[in-house]
């Protein structure tokens, strides 16, 4: 898709992975054993074919620098199209909205050859169709396609999420904001197509006006006027919006089946490469129903859990219903139970760390 | 463009006809190895752990997987503007052209690519082994001796160096003799092939080689023993660590085999001397509620289900229910059945093992079984239907 600009706006991120994001946005929040959340919309946009990509972040982006780098593992290293990181101009200022950022960078929109853009966030775990959202796009002739999913899943505590009312005609008749969804209702993914003049028209017209919010003051408040379709994305997609449902949604990747449809011969989901070397099973390992990624050494026992890249589990070391992300060290005898260990903790030989009603989060770096 | 200290020529274009049916298809070192690797990994990964930005790859048997692979150099980040790595199959020029006669004249046919650098050193690297090497140690040691060629060697068990070229040297480890596997050794220094020249004196050598008809363009039979007989200098620089070839079935077989020791004397996973590999896109290994996994080294995209135990798995190897690996090589993509029992095999890429198929003879004095690359093997207990 030459015509097509993708933008991955990182500038509304919540405040909902708590200590996950304590020094890193939540695009960077590590996932699925050697994933980060913004793989999934780089990889995205990757599978429909567009060559250039433009990533918003707005704070905390040192990670998602040194995670995209030039591009490489996306084939974004490109002399036409490719990988461009846009932060904020004015880092001190007050951020006042996704609007203002992206006139920040208006010659680059302006500049673009792309006729139409993308925007997506980098906290969705999905394989959304961007061709297939593209033709309903073309199809409806649409000014602005929303992309939304229906809720499904337990009540929130934080009211996260925008809603859209959606009529039969599929146009797009009331945007909430901050909503505290029931199941059915239908959220929306903050995925829009735009054509890119209108785009740049609306950045131009909304921060003249001192208006600087793209759903609300450009979306919502012109519902009356364009034509906003609503495009219901059916395919699998887990909400998360706290530390538990980001817990269960991983261990959902615990089935065979999931595994396949995520990552199927056609559909590569891509990430930074590590160069590890495969994981090593001694002969006194005891892992089961495990998703584990390469330069892990495990010795222990690993039961319904998520290793990262190079995670290290001693003799006598049990693991059960946790996410060890990269560089963990579990040592002898110690015991991780519905645990999150961010990267390089160190739960020494012989402590015990269980979640009890929710999962325990233990924070980068610390040794336990 | 300025000279350049030294580069790297690395012979990858011997077929290696002992891996049998491994080979059928790509060169030695294109064979998967380490359950991530191809063997040309280990000698790229050396070079550029050794601060080598040049390096040549002669190619010739089959060299299509490997070109590709080889690629622009990336991976082991030597995809530079000047150097980097260049794929360099023999070629047609004005006075006609010819294929690589032997490892000199592969290396003869190139003297225009290595002119172009202009280095001081050329050191020729072959791509059948498999160990971790500072070949800047090498130079230092080849500087030092102020010699004119320099061999590194490994000492061999006394009963094994009959099978070996074997460097007799000095007590300064000066060579005075090669002796290409001889029946009564008089030293155990078997040459790893890998040589370091000073280029102008390597450059004369390959010229007068390629105008001595008898002579069948080899580094081991014909220019080492050449030097040596004009009385060149020429050191043997002792290599201490782990260095296994792994030519024939059996000893890619035993070279996985060592991996898989509680403590390696082989690490793949040293951070400091990474394994440099192309690296194919997979998500990361399932081991399943039924799976049992034990001394083993498993890669990412595999899926298991059934009992690994004491082998090595590839990328993207599938395991059914109530199946069995023992002390087995299994390379990338191959799938297998439910109830398959593999022991003491190697079972090379893209192969399928159906349901109930045997593999392999348990006894330890039978030799490895070798599936060769796309193969199908069926349950021989199975009745075969037919199909009007």
């Amino acid at each position: 898709m030459e015509n097509v600009l993708g933008i991955i706006n990182l500038i509304n991120e919540k405040q909902h992975l708590k200590e996950l994001t304590a020094h890193r946005n939540v695009a960077s929040v590590p996932f699925g054993g050697r994933y980060r959340l913004i793989d999934f919309t780089m990889s995205n946009f990757i599978n429909a074919d567009v060559s250039k990509v433009a990533v918003f972040p707005k704070e905390k982006y040192l990670s998602v620098m040194d995670h995209l780098g030039s591009g490489k593992e996306w084939n974004l290293d490109r002399r036409s199209g490719g990988l461009f990181i846009l932060p904020p101009i004015h880092p001190d200022e007050t951020v006042t909205g996704d609007m203002k950022q992206f006139h920040d960078h208006l010659s680059f929109f302006e500049r673009a050859a792309a006729d139409t853009v993308i925007i997506s966030p980098g906290c969705h775990v999905c394989k959304l169709d961007f061709n297939e959202v593209l033709a309903y796009h073309k199809k409806h002739k649409a000014d602005i396609t929303v992309v939304y999913k229906d809720y499904v899943g337990e009540l929130i505590e934080k009211p996260i999420y925008h809603t859209c009312s959606v009529d039969s005609d599929e146009d797009i008749t009331d945007i909430s904001f901050y909503t505290i969804p029931r199941p059915g209702d239908h959220v929306c993914l903050e995925t829009f197509v735009i054509s890119k003049s209108l785009l740049v028209n609306l950045i131009k017209s909304c921060v003249a006006s001192g208006e600087y919010d793209f759903l609300k003051d450009a979306v919502k408040a012109n519902l009356h006027r364009f034509t906003v379709k609503g495009y219901n994305f059916t395919g699998d997609m887990p909400f998360i919006h706290s530390i538990e449902s980001f817990h269960s949604s991983n261990m959902n990747f615990l089935n065979p089946s999931v595994i396949r449809s995520f990552f199927g011969d056609t559909w590569d989901v891509y990430t930074k490469i590590k160069h590890e070397a495969p994981t090593k099973y001694s002969g006194s390992s005891k892992v089961t129903n495990s998703l584990i990624a390469n330069g892990c050494v495990i010795e222990g026992t690993v039961e319904n859990s998520i290793l990262f890249r190079g995670v290290k589990v001693k003799k006598g070391a049990i693991i059960r219903n946790s996410i060890i992300m990269q560089k963990g060290e579990i040592e002898e005898g110690a015991i991780v139970d519905n645990t999150i260990t961010d990267k390089e903790v160190k739960i020494t030989s012989e402590k015990t760390v269980i979640g009890l009603k929710q999962p325990t989060v233990i924070k980068k770096a610390d040794i336990i | 463009m300025g000279a350049k200290k030294w580069i790297a020529m690395l012979l990858a274009g011997g077929q290696g006809s002992r891996l049998g049916e491994l080979t059928i298809g790509l060169a030695k070192p294109a064979v998967p190895f380490g359950g991530k690797y191809r063997i040309i990994d280990f000698p790229l990964s050396n070079c550029t752990h050794s601060g080598i930005d040049t390096v040549g790859v002669l190619t010739q048997y089959q060299p299509l997987i490997l070109n590709d692979y080889v690629g622009n150099g990336k991976a082991w980040d030597l995809d530079l503007d000047v150097g980097g790595v260049s794929v360099l199959p023999p070629y047609q020029g004005k006075e006609g052209g010819e294929w690589y006669k032997g490892t000199a004249n592969a290396v003869y046919q190139n003297i225009h690519y290595i002119d172009n650098y202009d280095p001081e050193h050329v050191l020729i690297l072959s791509g059948d082994h498999i160990y971790k090497m500072d070949y800047s140690k090498m130079l230092d040691y080849h500087v030092e001796k102020n010699a004119e060629a320099t061999i590194a060697v490994i000492q061999v068990p006394w009963q094994e160096a009959s099978r070996f070229g074997i460097m007799n040297t000095n007590e300064e480890d000066k060579i005075t003799q090669f002796d290409e596997k001889p029946k009564f050794p008089k030293s155990n220094l078997a040459s790893m092939g890998v040589y370091l020249f000073n280029w102008k004196k390597l450059r004369q050598y390959l010229i007068n080689d390629e105008k001595d008809a008898d002579s069948s363009n080899d580094f081991g039979s014909n220019i080492i023993p050449k030097m040596l007989e004009d009385r060149k200098k020429l050191y043997a620089y002792r290599f201490n660590d782990y260095w296994k070839d792994v030519g024939t079935v059996e000893s890619l077989w035993q070279a996985h085999m060592d991996l898989l020791e509680e403590k390696p004397k082989f690490q793949l996973d040293n951070q400091d001397w990474k394994i440099f590999a192309r690296n194919a896109n997979h998500p990361p290994q399932y081991i399943s509620a039924n799976a049992e996994v034990s001394q083993s080294l498993i890669n990412e995209g595999c899926m298991i289900h059934g009992n690994i135990e004491h082998s090595v798995l590839s990328y993207n190897v599938h395991v059914g229910y109530g199946s069995t690996i023992k002390d087995s090589v299994i390379m990338p993509n191959v799938t297998i059945g439910e109830n398959v029992h593999i022991e003491r095999s190697i079972i090379a890429s893209n192969c399928v093992i159906e349901d109930g198929a045997v593999v392999g003879n348990s006894a330890v004095t039978s030799d490895i079984t070798l599936i060769g690359e796309n193969q199908t093997i069926l349950n021989p207990n199975k009745k075969k239907i037919t199909l009007n």
